[in-house]
């Protein structure tokens, strides 16, 4: 049986596509059978982001129409064996995901897979509550800013209480917090909420924080999963990140201000 | 027809929502035209404004005497004629539903016994109007109670999660006690008192059926608004003081007051 887990946030643009391709990269660089699936039907991304836009056929809907197989539809990762991704439509809407549908393709992928990964859509519509209905753990990334917090916490509740495990008095969804975007420096200078700040308001278990880098969008752009630059701040925080999800207990990084020339000394020497 | 409204038209034009609406029960306690129509006359009089187009429920559970008679669309009149309006009947009796179908009236679920004061308000005002009928009267003394249950459960409610933003608990008939922050951007209501045992975001409504008495406890004061029997404050009322401390919010000589949490 596998592990269904889902990265959501309600709001738009603070990672979730990014943390989707590394989560996913990273439990497939440590030989766990790993899925993911864009559920943001309409502006398809994640293809991108892993550069298999060029191999894509046929997707999600697709399958969920019974007009393609699912081994048809899924796209063999680039970069890592166990990796498969399976696209979003680009030419429909979120209508087209029913929750029969979603079940019915999630159940299939369960069978080969260890974890499936879920992109969601951003919003709490029914693109965004069907990535999240089947989950048994979510992802919240989360930007240390307060609308992203707020909406976060919203998103938090309709784990709660929309989630197939609410509905059937389940074990709750695990909840994970990632905090992503995080920068000591404007931190300090109060431009940004801090680690604690975060924590008091959500109150979830963090998960990592993902550092704010040059090296997020540079990945995006190339379509290499951050994840794999192993030399960047934000790859290793991505890597920690995969850890604690499979029970790992590590300190958390990249907390403070660094001091120019710190991460050569401490961690250079495997670049 | 243009795409815009194609779509709007292909999707339903309504949708249910539950909801919780507070509603006013008349209980009968036994049934006799004129005397109806006086002491229902009575009660408008004192309360004209509270009256006026209010919806009622009937609630059939404590008529004692004569059952025959019971007429519902007479019932209906009476209310009307006093510028209220019967829009239900509360009863399990199959021959009361016959009737309630009959009169065209809806049909609710008995209620859990939490109309004790009311009921003995009703009986209070019941004594100085010497009535003519002695049997029904002691009828009335008579009423057949219901035997009480070994466990009696309160209406409480008890949550131990975090309540998130959008989200809205009500504890009805009841207190609402949070062992859990409450976010800002949701809402905890009860008919009686609010304990929350963890920081205090959103917005809290203690007495939203009126109970003057409620009170809203918190560890720690962050609220985007508290009130207490439709009177509140918002968060910028609250500032200074016990903002972010422990704090009790009751009202003192119908005013909202916040006080130390000792």
């Amino acid at each position: 049986m596998s592990k269904i887990i889902v990265i959501t946030s309600g709001k738009g643009g603070v990672g979730k596509t990014t943390t989707s391709a590394s989560i996913a990269s990273g439990l497939a660089k440590r030989g766990y059978k790993t899925a993911v699936i864009d559920f943001d039907v309409g502006l398809r991304n994640l293809d991108l982001i892993m550069n298999c836009e060029r191999r894509v056929v046929y997707d999600f809907v697709n399958v969920i129409n019974g007009e393609a197989t699912l081994n048809q539809a899924l796209i063999k990762d680039k970069y890592t064996d166990c990796l498969h991704i399976l696209p979003a439509s680009q030419t429909r809407d979120k209508d087209a995901l029913t929750k029969e549908g979603v079940g019915k393709v999630l159940d299939e992928l369960s069978e080969t897979f260890d974890f499936i990964v879920c992109d969601s859509p951003a919003g709490i519509e029914h693109g965004a509550l069907m990535s999240l209905y089947f989950a048994d753990e979510a992802i919240v990334v989360t930007n240390p800013e307060v609308s992203s917090v707020r909406d976060s916490d919203r998103i938090l509740g309709i784990l709660q209480s929309k989630s197939k495990r609410a509905e059937t008095g389940d074990e709750p969804v695990k909840e994970h917090l990632l905090l992503s975007r995080y920068n000591p420096i404007r931190v300090q200078n109060g431009e940004m909420l801090s680690v604690e700040d975060v924590k008091d308001i959500l109150a979830v278990p963090l998960l990592g924080v993902i550092p704010e880098s040059q090296s997020v969008l540079t990945a995006s752009n190339q379509g290499v999963p951050v994840i794999h630059q192993e030399e960047s701040d934000a790859g290793q925080a991505y890597s920690d990140a995969v850890a604690r999800l499979l029970g790992e207990d590590l300190e958390h990084r990249f907390l403070e201000i660094q001091k120019k020339g710190f991460f050569h000394r401490m961690f250079g020497g495997k670049a | 027809m243009p795409q815009a409204t194609a779509d709007l038209f292909s999707s339903p034009c309504l949708q249910f929502k539950g909801s919780m609406v507070p509603l006013t029960t008349l209980e009968l306690l036994y049934f006799d035209q004129d005397k109806l129509s006086r002491d229902l006359a009575e009660k408008v009089k004192q309360a004209p404004k509270l009256f006026a187009n209010l919806p009622l429920i009937l609630s059939l559970e404590k008529l004692s005497g004569e059952r025959d008679a019971l007429d519902l669309a007479l019932i209906r009149q009476i209310c009307t004629a006093q510028g209220t309006q019967l829009v239900g009947i509360r009863t399990k009796a199959a021959e009361d539903i016959e009737l309630a179908e009959q009169a065209g009236l809806a049909i609710l679920q008995p209620g859990k016994a939490r109309s004790e004061s009311v009921t003995e308000a009703l009986q209070d005002n019941q004594e100085p109007s010497t009535d003519p009928n002695s049997e029904t009267g002691a009828a009335v003394d008579q009423a057949p109670v219901e035997a009480p249950p070994t466990v009696i459960h309160a209406t409480n409610r008890i949550v131990k999660t975090p309540i998130r933003s959008g989200q809205q608990i009500y504890a009805k008939g009841g207190d609402l006690i949070v062992m859990a922050p409450v976010s800002a951007g949701a809402e905890i209501l009860a008919d009686g008192n609010i304990h929350v045992y963890a920081p205090l975001r959103g917005r809290a409504l203690a007495g939203v059926q009126g109970d003057t008495q409620a009170n809203i406890f918190c560890q720690s004061l962050e609220a985007e608004l508290v009130s207490i029997a439709g009177q509140y404050k918002i968060s910028e009322d609250l500032q200074g003081g016990l903002w972010k401390k422990a704090a009790r919010i009751a009202l003192v000589e119908d005013r909202l007051t916040v006080s130390n949490l000792v």
